[in-house]
């Protein structure tokens, strides 16, 4: 049968014959990651399990990011209970101080992720990968801890949605509103259980990076993983990080559940407004609420491009004196190239806060947590009642541009009017 | 197996960060983390809880973050089984890899209110009303979930396997 690109790579890392949605398959991974705030209870399951020793030690990583540095005693002991798991398991991918950064900007960065792999990780936004042709997924602790015992899991084999975006993107539109405008159509379970694909002479056009931000966000519409084509432009970002990998396109002819179309010429930057991600507005029809606290970072925009983008809103301009502006660069890579490109400098100028590669307020961690009735534009993922803070505060998801727009005005500003 | 309790009903797209905030998250006991279910929802929501209550929940309940804490804290809340429209992907794998059981009636949600007392009998595949007498039946689950469940959840499942290696 034609496969899809979800199908095609199960099926590298399956002996099983795949031959519709449904079916469950056992495929070996090529790389298990937990965090913070996972590993500890996949080390507990590992235990539970009676495994002596991890599947591959080259092919786990722990990546000690949501509290980093740690933030207060309990979190610590966390950090330090997954850090003496790593050194008994002699694991090669522990990362946790100045060489850690925000697990889905680092793991690609250093190549430890690419075209064709199957990933599984404790983590949600383990579906970034998907923007470099992975099979990436997240599940939970224990799944977790069975594949770093195993080396492989189950999973049912997904019917998969196609998402066409054609056109030329308009100044201040990007990555990011491509995906929040998908998640604004399908909604938060438009792809439950399912696999989105991704096409269209605009993917064509979008680089590695906008390609993970898009990725990162499958979760957000429910979906299992959030997967491109792997082009040039990926052979060439993977390639650069000592990678070998091939092109990878699905069949003609696959099956697709729903394909949908979208013309992203005359679109207009995109909102999510409180308190889901799927309550997404264009831009200039959200009320310019007085903003709080803008956050640029996360494993949604966090990287360089994103900063880039940020810094030109921001170069020569002051952020609003009511106004916290936060920005995270997701790893110390991206910090060093901001630093090397004068973007830090610009940020400084403008009156930014920058601080160091961690999640940090992304999930209401800490670095920047709301009050009862605060308001916060964020270049992350999510925008639950609560996520950032108190339960009385409210997240507006956006790209690095309206977010940086939003920390001038001090209120959810449009970079176009600027 | 027949699990009856009290229903406690929630809304659509209850997310793991009402289950439970991740300002709890630096734990991974079972009873602290039970303490704090649905802090993200409401504050003080798990006092209304007694032993053997029943979560009952709109659609897509779990959507969020991969964090197992959260079917965990149900059960630590005192609860065995949820019931509910839909369930996010995450959370329904955690969920049996854990030992808690989901229900999903899609539509069927309505006829059950907060506070009903509510029936669930896994092998007859029907969730009872037994307020108001309605029942509600399920499509069994799949026999590889049904395995899991017989044995354990995953740890077991995974334990086995490795002794075969
Ligand atoms: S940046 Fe936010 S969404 Fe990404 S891994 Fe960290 S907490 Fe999760």
């Amino acid at each position: 049968m034609a496969h899809t690109l979800a199908q095609k790579i199960l099926q590298r890392h399956t002996d099983q014959k795949i031959e519709g949605t449904g079916q469950i398959v056992q495929c070996d991974v090529s790389l298990v990651l937990a965090n913070d705030i996972t590993a500890p209870l996949a080390i507990k399951s590992f235990k539970a399990m009676g495994a002596k020793s991890v599947f591959d030690k080259d092919k786990v990583a722990l990546v000690m990011d949501h509290f980093t540095p740690q933030k207060d005693i309990a979190s610590a002991i966390q950090v330090k209970n997954t850090r003496e798991f790593a050194q008994e398991q002699n694991i090669t991918h522990y990362y946790e101080g100045g060489d850690c950064g925000v697990e889905h900007a680092l793991l690609p960065e250093l190549g430890l992720v690419g075209p064709g792999d199957i990933v599984i990780g404790a983590d949600s936004h383990t579906c970034t990968y998907g923007g470099l042709g992975a099979f990436a997924t997240g599940l939970g602790s224990t799944d977790v801890a069975g594949g770093m015992a195993l080396g492989s899991t189950w999973f049912k084999v997904p019917p998969t949605i196609r998402a066409i975006f054609n056109g030329e993107l308009p100044e201040f539109v990007g990555a990011k509103d491509l995906i929040l405008r998908l998640i604004g159509e399908i909604g938060v379970s438009g792809a439950l259980y399912k696999a989105l694909e991704f096409g269209g002479s605009t993917v064509d056009a979008l680089d590695v990076e906008g390609r993970m931000t898009i990725a990162n966000m499958a979760i957000e519409a429910g979906g299992k993983c959030g997967l491109f084509p792997v082009d040039a432009k990926t052979l060439e970002y993977t390639a650069a990080r000592g990678r070998n990998d091939e092109a990878l396109t699905p069949d003609e002819g696959a099956e697709y559940e729903q394909v949908i179309t979208f013309d992203v010429s005359n679109m207009s930057p995109m909102v999510a407004c409180p308190h889901l991600p799927d309550n997404v507005h264009p831009v200039e029809n959200v009320d310019p609420k007085k903003v709080d606290q803008v956050v640029i970072g996360s494993c949604t925009n966090g990287r360089i491009s994103d900063l880039r983008e940020a810094a030109a809103v921001l170069k020569g301009r002051k952020v609003a004196s009511h106004t916290r502006a936060i920005v995270l660069p997701a790893t110390p890579n991206i910090w060093k190239q901001a630093l090397r490109e004068g973007l830090i400098e610009t940020f400084m100028d403008s009156g930014c806060i920058v601080g160091p590669a961690t999640c940090g307020p992304c999930l209401g961690g800490h670095m920047g947590i709301l009050a009862d009735g605060e308001v916060a534009v964020a270049t992350t993922n999510r925008n639950f009642k609560g996520r950032m803070g108190s339960l009385e505060s409210e997240v507006y998801l956006s790209s690095p541009a309206v977010a940086a727009a939003s920390a001038l005005a001090g209120e959810i500003a449009d970079p176009r009017k600027l | 197996m027949t699990l009856q309790g009290k229903a406690h009903k929630v809304g659509d797209h209850i997310d793991t960060d009402a289950i439970i905030p991740a300002r709890f998250l630096v734990t991974t006991d079972e009873k602290e983390l039970g303490e704090n279910c649905m802090e993200g929802l409401e504050e003080g929501w798990v006092e209304r809880v007694t032993e053997g209550d029943i979560m009952v929940a709109g659609e897509n309940f779990g959507c969020g973050s991969s964090r197992e804490h959260a079917p965990i804290s149900i059960l630590g809340a005192g609860m065995k089984v949820v019931v509910a429209h839909s369930f996010a992907r995450i959370f329904y794998r955690n969920s049996f890899n854990m030992g808690l059981l989901l229900i999903e009636i899609g539509e069927e949600i309505v006829h059950i209110e907060d506070g009903h007392v509510v029936s669930v009998d896994i092998e007859a595949g029907t969730v009872v009303n037994v307020t108001t007498g309605k029942v509600i039946e399920f499509p069994p689950l799949p026999q590889f979930m049904r395995d899991f469940v017989d044995n354990g959840g995953l740890i077991p499942y995974v334990s086995e396997k490795l002794k075969n290696k």
